[in-house]
């Protein structure tokens, strides 16, 4: 089974929806990025996403757009992505994805880029510029190697268009709560439910929630319909600011922890 | 070769390029920009509205120049310049602007964002949306914002909100990158300009469209002005809408050779430039699978050339299918090569090009030195995609022509001590 979608089901048998949390491979340094992950997980996290460092992230607001770019320019490479994923997977048993824009998978390569992953311990990827249309050699490497791949589903996507992704996404559908990049906002789009109504209505399993989630009142607002709620500006501001220790003070505010 | 093998290529892909490397959240209204795209081009009233916009306001057809004086210099063939530096706001974006904005009327949006580099497709947007009444927003990299700044000002005169990009190498692919991120939040009452062949289906395909008209004109003029059709076409490419716009017609004519140059900025060796197809690897960048400039991560490298028009490290998806299927050359020239041909067009005809369109120059200048005494009679057409008066500064900078620089006729006249500095400035001809 999926590693993502058998942590998401251990939520839900405790009666509550996943917390799933973003930060940035490497930021500000590896070891402090590995340290801010297991804090993350010891704070109530259930699945992880580590971002990849890319040089054009059109999908991302200014926060996290400076930490990946500082994270750029002190040199970094590929290999400590799955350093890092090796090291949080064998620290938490958590279930690891890795977030990344797609030239770098086919850089390396789909087969190559998930034989690594796996072998590091990774659960699989979401890819915010794939869309299934274009996906044939990420399906193809991703069940070659039994890795989770996360699809985006989104406000303006067809009927059509949705039954595709919940049928081809495996671990869960990412549905995206409004319009927009990262970054958090005041209050969570009424759109979100919609969207994950939608994904449910074509099949998909598990629709977890994200983009402009950023307080314990948001995690409960669309906990409330979804499976599970991902969190990523707010952890990386929160990295920037305080390090590991800011980021598991806010993961236990955020997962709900006394 | 078989009939109009190339011609009629459509997205979205060109061979094993193009496609939609995008977010799920603008899929939506690419399909709905398709459909409408699609609409408009088989409907007489789009198309006359297009052609009247063409003719009564950019001035087309544009003219067909032959520069014998600048041919002499570059051996024994004949060149003959697709004036589109004459048209309304001094370069070929204008046709593709003004399509687009037709079209964004016709989705009901009322708002256009565009990204420009040297600002050439940023005044033809702002130009289009005051024509039309829509709101604009230009991005533009901070970079360039202080080395375009008469642009700037020309863009805010005509009502455009300009917008300076600080993130990344503050240049044209973060610009892009910005105007993406303005798309995915507006896309309700926003169209997207997009001011070249690249990015997602149907972009590569519909600027394409917009700006073949270079190319059916200049067929057109030297069947009429030569009776024949020319042994070689020749452009610049940097997104490589003004090549496509002019080769389309051309593509299947199989005795009409095809080139593109791109920037080889201060030489391939160097790796400062932007020869994408000559030296990049196929990758995906703002949409499109395509030849890109990347490192061994996928990360894309930063691009060099002395003209920020061309200053993108891919290019157009078509281009990379053309290239593969051999149908069209590329070449890189290096700044220097530009500049002198640059020079060498203003000093011989009276025409200022850009910095962009002098590659093209540059490039014809070597083929038909390439060709040597049997280029006799042979006809080149160079599209000469832009004027310089955008790149007076920058030239002015090259060939040290300010007060205060070795070459101020002012500094030599007061009797520098340098027995050198009496002689005349050494900035005749060199290419």
């Amino acid at each position: 089974m999926s590693k993502t979608a058998a942590a998401i089901d251990a939520a839900k048998a405790q009666g509550r929806s996943a917390f799933i949390g973003y930060l940035p491979a490497g930021y500000p340094d590896k070891d402090t990025s590995i340290a801010a992950a297991i804090a993350l997980v010891e704070n109530g996290a259930d699945v992880l996403e580590i971002g990849i460092p890319y040089s054009d992230p059109v999908m991302d607001g200014p926060v996290i757009q400076q930490a990946t770019t500082a994270v750029l320019q002190r040199g970094f490479r590929i290999d400590e992505v799955f350093e890092i994923v090796e090291a949080v997977t064998d620290a938490t048993g958590a279930a690891v994805l890795v977030m990344t824009y797609y030239n770098i998978i086919d850089r390396m390569g789909a087969d190559e880029f998930a034989r690594r992953l796996a072998a590091a311990g990774g659960a699989g990827a979401i890819t915010p510029d794939l869309i299934p249309d274009e996906a044939d050699d990420w399906i193809a490497a991703t069940e070659k190697y039994g890795l989770d791949r996360v699809f985006l589903s989104a406000p303006t996507s067809t009927p059509q268009r949705v039954a595709r992704i919940a049928e081809l996404s495996r671990g869960f559908v990412y549905g995206v709560s409004l319009m927009g990049v990262t970054g958090t906002r005041d209050a969570v789009s009424d759109v979100a439910e919609s969207v994950v109504k939608a994904a449910k209505g074509a099949g998909a399993e598990r629709v977890c929630v994200g983009l402009g989630v950023s307080t314990r009142a948001h995690v409960e607002e669309i906990g409330a319909y979804a499976d599970g709620v991902i969190v990523g500006t707010a952890l990386v501001a929160a990295l920037r600011d305080g390090g590991a220790a800011a980021v598991g003070r806010l993961a236990a505010e955020l997962s709900g922890r006394p | 070769m078989t009939q109009n093998q190339f011609r009629e290529a459509e997205g979205p892909y060109f061979g094993d390029y193009g496609g939609r490397w995008m977010p799920e959240s603008l899929v939506a209204a690419l399909d709905e920009v398709e459909r409408v795209f699609r609409e408009a081009k088989a409907d007489p009233e789009f198309v006359d509205e297009f052609q009247r916009l063409c003719r009564d306001y950019t001035g087309r057809p544009s003219l067909l120049t032959e520069v014998p004086r600048f041919a002499a210099e570059a051996g024994s063939a004949r060149i003959f310049l697709k004036r589109e530096d004459l048209n309304h706001t001094g370069s070929h974006k204008i046709n593709n602007v003004l399509g687009q904005a037709l079209i964004a009327k016709r989705l009901g949006k009322t708002r256009l964002i565009a990204e420009t580099g040297a600002g050439q497709h940023g005044v033809a947007t702002a130009t289009a949306a005051a024509l039309m009444g829509m709101e604009c927003v230009v991005y533009m990299g901070a970079e360039d914002t202080r080395r375009q700044a008469l642009n700037v000002a020309r863009m805010r005169l005509l009502g455009a909100d300009v917008v300076p990009v600080e993130h990344g190498a503050k240049t044209l692919k973060d610009a892009i990158n910005e105007a993406l991120r303005d798309w995915v939040a507006t896309v309700e009452n926003t169209h997207y300009v997009l001011g070249t062949v690249a990015g997602p289906h149907p972009f590569p395909e519909m600027v394409r469209w917009f700006h073949q008209v270079i190319g059916e004109e200049a067929r057109a003029q030297i069947l009429q002005q030569e009776g024949r059709l020319p042994d070689a076409v020749v452009a610049c490419v940097g997104g490589g809408s003004n090549a496509l716009g002019i080769f389309h017609a051309f593509l299947d004519d199989e005795d009409v050779a095809l080139y593109g140059f791109e920037a080889g900025g201060e030489g391939l060796e160097s790796g400062r430039h932007a020869s994408a197809i000559t030296l990049g690897r196929s990758g995906v960048l703002h949409g499109a699978r395509s030849y890109l400039m990347q490192d061994e991560d996928g990360q894309t490298v930063d691009s060099h050339s002395i003209s920020a028009g061309l200053d993108y490290p891919s290019v157009g998806p078509e281009h990379a299918y053309l290239a593969d299927a051999g149908r069209v050359s590329y070449e890189p020239v290096t700044d220097v090569e530009c500049m002198n041909a640059f020079e060498r067009l203003c000093r011989t005809e009276g025409i200022i090009p850009a910095i962009e369109s002098a590659h093209a120059l540059a490039g014809a200048t070597r083929l038909a030195r390439s060709w040597g005494a049997e280029g006799e009679d042979r006809i080149i057409i160079v599209s000469l995609s832009g004027r310089g008066d955008k790149d007076v500064a920058t030239a002015a900078e090259w060939f040290k022509l300010l007060p205060g620089q070795e070459n101020d006729p002012a500094r030599t006249v007061a009797g520098d001590e340098d027995e050198n500095a009496g002689q005349a400035p050494e900035t005749g001809v060199q290419s």
